[in-house]
C-alpha cells in the first residue's frame, strides 16, 4: 500500500511515521501541504507536530491548505486516512471527524505513556486489535482535550476509537482520545502509535495501527 | 473605502477555559479574589470594501472558514470606517 505522509511547516513526526509504516510493510512517501492531488496514493497519514506554530488553534491553518482537497478526495474514494496528534487536530478542524481537540484541562504540555482501551475495531487502523484491548502508547500534546456537543450520537454510531484507561490526563470528555468518521475510514487519535511501534521504544502496541492500514 | 475590523472570539458558555482558570488561581496567589475570569482573543485588521454591511459579511465568512471553530466559539464583529 502506497501511503502519503503529509508534511506542513512545523510537522515533526513525519520520519517516525515513515519508519513505522515501513516496519508494517507499507510504502510511505512524503507529500507537501501544497500538493492538491493525492490520487496516486492508497491511503494518507497526517503526522504529529506543530503545523504553522499552532497559531490561532492547533490545526486551524493547516486545515485550509491545498492538500486538504486531496485528503477530502481520498475520503470520498474510500481510502483510509489517519491523523495522529496534530494530524488528529487537523482532521477535527476540517470536520472530517466530529468534535474538537482543545486545550488540556490543566495548563500543561503532557508528554507521557498512557494506557488506552480500544473501543472499536471497525476502522482499518484498529482492525487487528480486539475491542476492549488495553494498549500502551505515548501522548505529547497541549491541546488534546476532546470535546463534542453530540457525544451520545458519537457513541451510538460507534465512532469512539480510543479512550484513556485509568487516568484521564487531559480532561477529555468520557476520556475519549481517538474518534472516527461515520464510515470508520477516517481516524483521528491523539496518542502516537508510531512512538510505540518497536519494543526498543518501550512498546510495540501501536504497530498494528499501521499493519491494519497496510492490510486494508 | 477602508474599514477597521475587529473580531472578538470567546468560548461558548459552559466550555472549560483552562487559561482563565490558571489566571484566576494566580490572582488568588496575590490575594485578589475574583470570579468568572474569562480570556478572549481579538483579531484586528484593515479591509477595503463598498459598505459596512458588505465588509461585515466578508468578515463573518472569515470567522466561519478560519478564525473560529463553531464547535466551541462565539464571535462578535466590529466594523468602523477608518479615519
Amino acid at each position: 500500500m502506497k501511503v502519503a505522509i503529509i508534511r506542513f511547516p512545523g510537522t515533526n513526526c513525519d520520519r517516525d511515521v515513515y519508519h513505522a509504516l515501513e516496519l508494517a510493510g507499507g510504502e510511505p512517501e512524503y507529500a507537501w501541504w501544497n500538493q492538491r492531488d493525492l490520487s496516486s496514493f492508497d491511503g494518507i497519514i497526517i503526522p504529529g507536530g506543530f503545523s504553522y506554530g499552532d497559531y490561532l488553534r492547533a490545526g486551524a491553518i493547516a486545515a485550509i491548505t491545498p492538500v486538504i482537497n486531496g485528503i477530502k478526495d481520498a475520503v470520498e474514494a474510500g481510502k483510509p486516512v489517519l491523523g495522529i496528534c496534530n494530524g488528529a487536530q487537523i482532521l477535527a478542524e476540517i470536520g472530517l471527524v466530529p468534535g474538537v481537540f482543545t486545550n488540556n484541562s490543566h495548563a500543561k504540555f503532557l508528554c507521557r505513556w498512557t494506557e488506552l482501551k480500544v473501543k472499536t475495531t471497525r476502522t482499518p487502523f484498529t482492525s487487528m486489535y480486539s475491542t476492549g484491548d488495553i494498549i500502551r502508547m505515548p501522548i505529547a500534546h497541549a491541546e488534546g482535550r476532546y470535546y463534542n456537543d453530540e457525544i451520545q450520537k458519537l457513541k451510538d454510531q460507534d465512532q469512539v476509537v480510543l479512550a484513556f484507561e485509568g487516568e484521564n490526563p487531559n480532561g477529555s470528555m468520557e476520556a475519549i482520545t481517538g474518534v472516527c468518521d461515520e464510515d470508520g475510514l477516517v481516524c483521528a487519535v491523539m496518542p502516537h502509535p508510531e512512538r510505540a511501534s518497536e519494543v526498543i521504544l518501550g512498546s510495540d502496541d501501536g504497530l498494528k495501527f499501521f499493519k491494519g492500514m497496510v492490510d486494508y | 473605502m477602508k474599514y477597521d475590523a475587529e473580531v472578538k472570539i470567546s468560548l461558548k458558555k459552559g466550555i472549560l477555559n483552562p487559561e482563565a482558570a490558571t489566571i484566576q488561581r494566580a490572582l488568588a496567589l496575590l490575594k485578589y479574589q475574583v470570579e468568572n475570569t474569562k480570556t478572549l482573543q481579538i483579531i484586528k485588521f484593515s479591509i477595503e470594501g463598498d459598505s459596512e454591511d458588505s465588509v461585515r459579511q466578508k468578515v463573518d465568512e472569515m470567522c466561519q472558514k478560519l478564525l473560529c471553530n463553531p464547535v466551541i466559539h462565539n464571535y462578535e464583529i466590529g466594523i468602523t470606517p477608518e479615519d
